[in-house]
């Protein structure tokens, strides 16, 4: 019969429009409310018809392996043996792999011999020209430079904002440790600690003691366990929707781990260098005592 | 076709063919003897009669590849600067390429067109000639077809420079051990990077392409051309420009057409707008840095066109002793990621097409949801939804994650967290097909469908042959010609899936075929996840600490079935031993580009809303069309 395709087409229009529709029947106006965790529901595999993500307000979670400009990967900043020293040793493999060629660094060099010190001096990445490969993080041989999952990174003034000194790329171990807690637990396993290979060297030099590995190796263990725990935090609060932590969490606390304002990896240079000074602080006066004994 | 009763075509292998030419043609006729090379040389002045002589005779019916390599100061295999044109023809009934090349000198490029045996060389031929500075005696229509009418020199050779020149190879010096930042555009534009001849001549600034193009539909600046009275009433015809604005061109592509009330009388694709030289900015780059790019050909399916281009690489590489082939793992997981590809990027074409017929982003919005169920697992997996640069020499990026979870962090603070081998399963086995069939369910019945599709945009077989088409194009006209099966790579021999083919030739038929090849993608997914099951464990990235693979001399060409067609790197490595981490040529054979080839032969008649249909029937990316 003529028509009938059509008519069949059109059903299926208006049986896809009463399906964007599903979701709001199941949640009501609760869909709309910022602290319901409906959101990876309506994402799932088993949610039904069109919806939006309200961006900016609500955002598309990313997986681990999500890349973006690059970031340098430094140790943290209240780190008691090396605060907030780079994981670069200047070794130039990946602004050797990068195919725009966008990243600069400079080696340092030791004034007074004029041989390269494994760190570099300083470490630019332009970020217009980047084009988020991940072939540095890829490459790198010492999990120094790893791919940042912050997207937002629209300026107005291109000139003076695109260009990413090393201060502007270095980040915590423990911000990668938290956007990609099971590639960081792997790669810890191949370098056989948690710390950077060359820091891990002389520490297993300085004390070349079977004791010193098995502390390091509890160590890693219970680091691996606790941040399998912190991973799974979340995922509990969304299998759960517990009525009381929809009562409680509102406004900002609905972010579990979000708060930018808090996080570590936010903090401005100052609180970086009191940390930083804290942890000198701590190192000293264990020596003192140490040395007291 | 004439066939001489000594040849037997059915067992004719590539040997027997190239005996079969050297016997006729004699000295005209000399095998490549370079290392790493294949195929013959032959002297340019026979070249028509040699390519006449394999696509009439010897059956060599396809041309899919025609390209140029500038020698110049290449030392290992020439000891003279030319320029070497190499074509691959292919049989449509399957088999292997007869290649074949001829040499030209730098200063003086002519070369015996080879439009009148194939008309797929058209847009070929015009690239080279844009790109080279190739001229080709007799043919037809020979102007810049990528750059404008004013640009001065030809950027493919090698003593071409770009604007903000650096070096001749990546990695560039400045950038390690004292890389001081800069930006490309802080230097002068004017100083010597930018080379000027001394006698300048401004008037070419002047871009005389449009009154080109008008000119050769015999329509000039200054000319009528009166059609034949409709009912006593004299008439003019039109030119109309659509694009390179406009929305039905996906992107900006432009259309020149004459036409005659509401008919096409003659039409002309004009691209190049989105041009960038991505083959000058591949010989720059290492052999490793060429994959990532190549995601911004087709951006739609850039797995297929990873895929594509290390097939080739690894053609090369095999010759190295030390190098190790891919794990079955890595061929599985690519074959995976390839088929999912196709569904993407036919969902996402069937959806523009109907766009352009007038069903505006309703159907896209169904399709796209499955799509994006696909992008979240590339996602996942390797990292982008568009640009994955998951393929790698020897293997894949990384294995598949146990998990598909996102994390939270400052920027989410909500988490997804699934079994990747039970998001996989569910999707191929229950929510792919589901989705096709809604489409089918949705579509093929659908009069309105029918009755703007059925009959327009016709291509004969003879013709989607002759004008060297691929992919749905191609199949549509009922030729079943697809590389999986007529040249089988990766895992494909073993997997078991019939090629999709439609005699009709017009857009319903590509559509069919478009529906059919996703259900055939289906098929292959299903027998995918079980070999995904048991090589788990198996190791997928054998060779990913190589970041600067010295690649072996030679040539290779290196073909896959894309989503739009096939989708072929010519790839040549070749000078001294430094100059092999990077490619000599990197050619890519680009199914969007070649499939415009009929575009104006097949809207030839219809209506200006056919052809915008037609033009989304052929399925264009312009990323991979104007490269």
């Amino acid at each position: 019969m003529a028509g009938q395709g059509f008519i069949k087409g059109m059903m299926l229009t208006l049986r896809h429009f009463l399906k964007s529709y599903a979701e709001d029947f199941r949640y009501g106006l609760r869909r709309y409310a910022p602290d319901v965790n409906n959101f990876e529901t309506r994402q799932g595999t088993e949610a039904e018809g069109v919806f939006t993500v309200q961006y900016p307000e609500e955002k598309v979670a990313a997986p681990e392996r999500f890349r973006f400009v690059p970031f340098l990967v430094v140790q943290d900043w209240d780190d008691e043996l090396n605060p907030g020293k780079d994981w670069c040793t200047s070794c130039g493999i990946c602004a050797k792999v990068c195919p725009p060629q966008c990243i600069w660094i400079v080696r340092t060099e030791d004034p007074v011999t004029g041989r390269p010190i494994p760190e570099p001096e300083a470490f630019f990445i332009d970020i217009d020209i980047c084009m988020n490969c991940g072939f540095c993080a890829e490459f790198c041989p010492f999990d120094a430079i790893k791919m940042d999952h912050d997207y937002e990174l629209a300026s107005y003034d291109r000139t003076s904002n695109h260009i990413f000194d090393k201060p502007k790329l270095s980040k915590e171990f423990r911000y990668w440790k938290q956007i990609a807690p099971t590639r960081a637990e792997e790669e810890a396993k191949v370098r056989g600690s948690w710390e950077h290979k060359n820091f891990a060297k002389s520490w297993n030099t300085s004390k070349p003691t079977a004791a010193g590995e098995a502390t390091d190796e509890k160590e890693m263990k219970r680091e691996e366990v606790r941040s399998r725990k912190a991973a799974a935090e979340p995922t509990q609060a969304t299998v759960n929707p517990a009525p009381e932590a929809a009562a409680t969490s509102s406004g900002s606390a609905s972010a579990p781990a979000g708060d930018a304002g808090t996080a570590p990896w936010n903090e401005s240079a100052d609180e970086k260098e009191k940390r930083k000074q804290a942890a000198l602080a701590r190192k000293a006066a264990r020596a003192a005592k140490k040395d007291g004994e | 076709m004439v066939t001489t009763p000594d040849i037997d075509l059915k067992n004719l292998t590539i040997e027997d063919s190239i005996s079969h030419l050297k016997e006729k043609f004699g000295a005209a006729v000399s095998d490549d003897t370079r290392a790493g090379y294949s195929g013959v040389v032959i002297d340019k002045s026979k070249l028509r009669e040699v390519a006449a002589y394999a696509k009439g005779v010897l059956g060599f019916d396809y041309l899919s590849n025609l390209t140029a390599v500038d020698y110049l100061g290449e030392a290992n295999h020439t000891t003279d600067d030319h320029i070497e044109m190499v074509y691959h023809a292919y049989r449509t009934t399957g088999g292997g390429a007869l290649c074949f090349k001829a040499q030209t000198d730098r200063n003086d490029a002519v070369v015996p067109s080879l439009v009148p045996v194939w008309r797929g060389a058209d847009f070929q031929e015009r690239e080279v000639y844009d790109l080279y500075g190739v001229k080709f005696t007799d043919h037809p229509h020979l102007q810049r077809i990528l750059l404008w009418d004013g640009f001065h020199g030809h950027p493919m050779r090698k003593d071409w420079k770009e604007a903000y020149y650096e070096d001749d190879h990546k990695p560039f010096d400045s950038r390690w051990p004292g890389g001081h930042v800069h930006r490309a555009e802080e230097k002068n534009i004017f100083g010597s990077n930018v080379k000027y001849p001394a006698d300048i001549d401004l008037s070419r600034l002047a871009d005389v392409s449009d009154e080109k193009i008008y000119q050769s539909f015999g329509v000039g600046i200054d000319s009528e051309v009166l059609t034949a009275d409709h009912g006593g009433i004299e008439t003019n015809q039109l030119v109309v420009n659509m694009g390179p604005h406009h929305p039905s061109t996906h992107g900006v592509f432009r259309m020149v057409m004459t036409l005659d009330g509401e008919e096409v009388k003659q039409l002309e694709p004009v691209m190049g707008y989105l041009h960038r030289n991505h083959e000058k900015i591949g010989e720059r780059n290492t052999w490793l840095h060429n994959i990532p790019f190549t995601d911004r050909l087709d951006y739609i399916s850039s797995m297929g066109n990873n895929h594509g281009y290390v097939l080739a690489v690894e053609q090369l590489l095999v010759q190295n002793p030390r190098w190790k082939k891919p794990t079955y793992r890595a061929e599985v997981l690519r074959v995976l990621m390839v088929e999912l590809t196709r569904i993407v990027n036919h969902l996402w074409a069937i959806g523009f097409w109907l766009n352009d017929l007038g069903a505006f982003f309703t159907p896209v919005l169904y399709f796209i949801q499955e799509r994006e169920r696909i992008l979240d697992f590339f996602e996942a997996v390797a990292g982008s939804r568009m640009m994955c640069n998951y393929m790698r020499f020897g293997g894949v990026f990384a294995d598949l994650p146990q998990r598909l979870r996102s994390v939270a962090n400052l920027m989410n603070d909500r988490v997804r967290d699934y079994n990747t081998m039970q998001f996989l399963t569910e999707m191929i086995n229950e929510r792919i097909p589901r989705t096709i069939d809604e489409l089918d369910e949705y579509l093929t019945d659908s009069e309105i469908i029918k009755s703007r599709t059925i009959g327009v945009g016709f291509l004969s077989a003879a013709d989607a042959i002759d004008f060297s088409t691929a992919g749905p194009v191609l199949r549509g006209s009922g030729v079943a010609y697809d590389v999986r099966r007529a040249e089988p790579y990766s895992i494909y021999p073993e997997l078991d899936f019939d090629v999709a083919v439609r005699p009709e030739g017009d857009m319903y038929a590509r559509y069919m075929v478009r529906v059919q090849e996703m259900r055939e993608s289906v098929r292959i997914l299903k027998q995918i996840l079980p070999r995904l099951e048991y090589t788990a464990g198996e190791s997928a990235s054998d060779n990913n600490s190589a970041y600067a693979d010295k690649v072996p001399l030679g040539e290779s060409y290196g073909r896959v079935e894309n989503p739009k067609g096939e989708l072929g790197y010519y790839v040549v490595s070749a000078g001294d031993k430094k100059a092999t981490g990077n490619p000599w040529r990197y050619h890519v054979r680009a199914p969007s580009f070649i499939n415009l080839t009929p575009l104006g032969h097949m809207s030839r008649g219809h209506k200006v809303a056919d052809v915008v249909a037609i033009l989304g029937s052929i399925d264009i990316v312009l990323g991979e069309t104007d490269r």
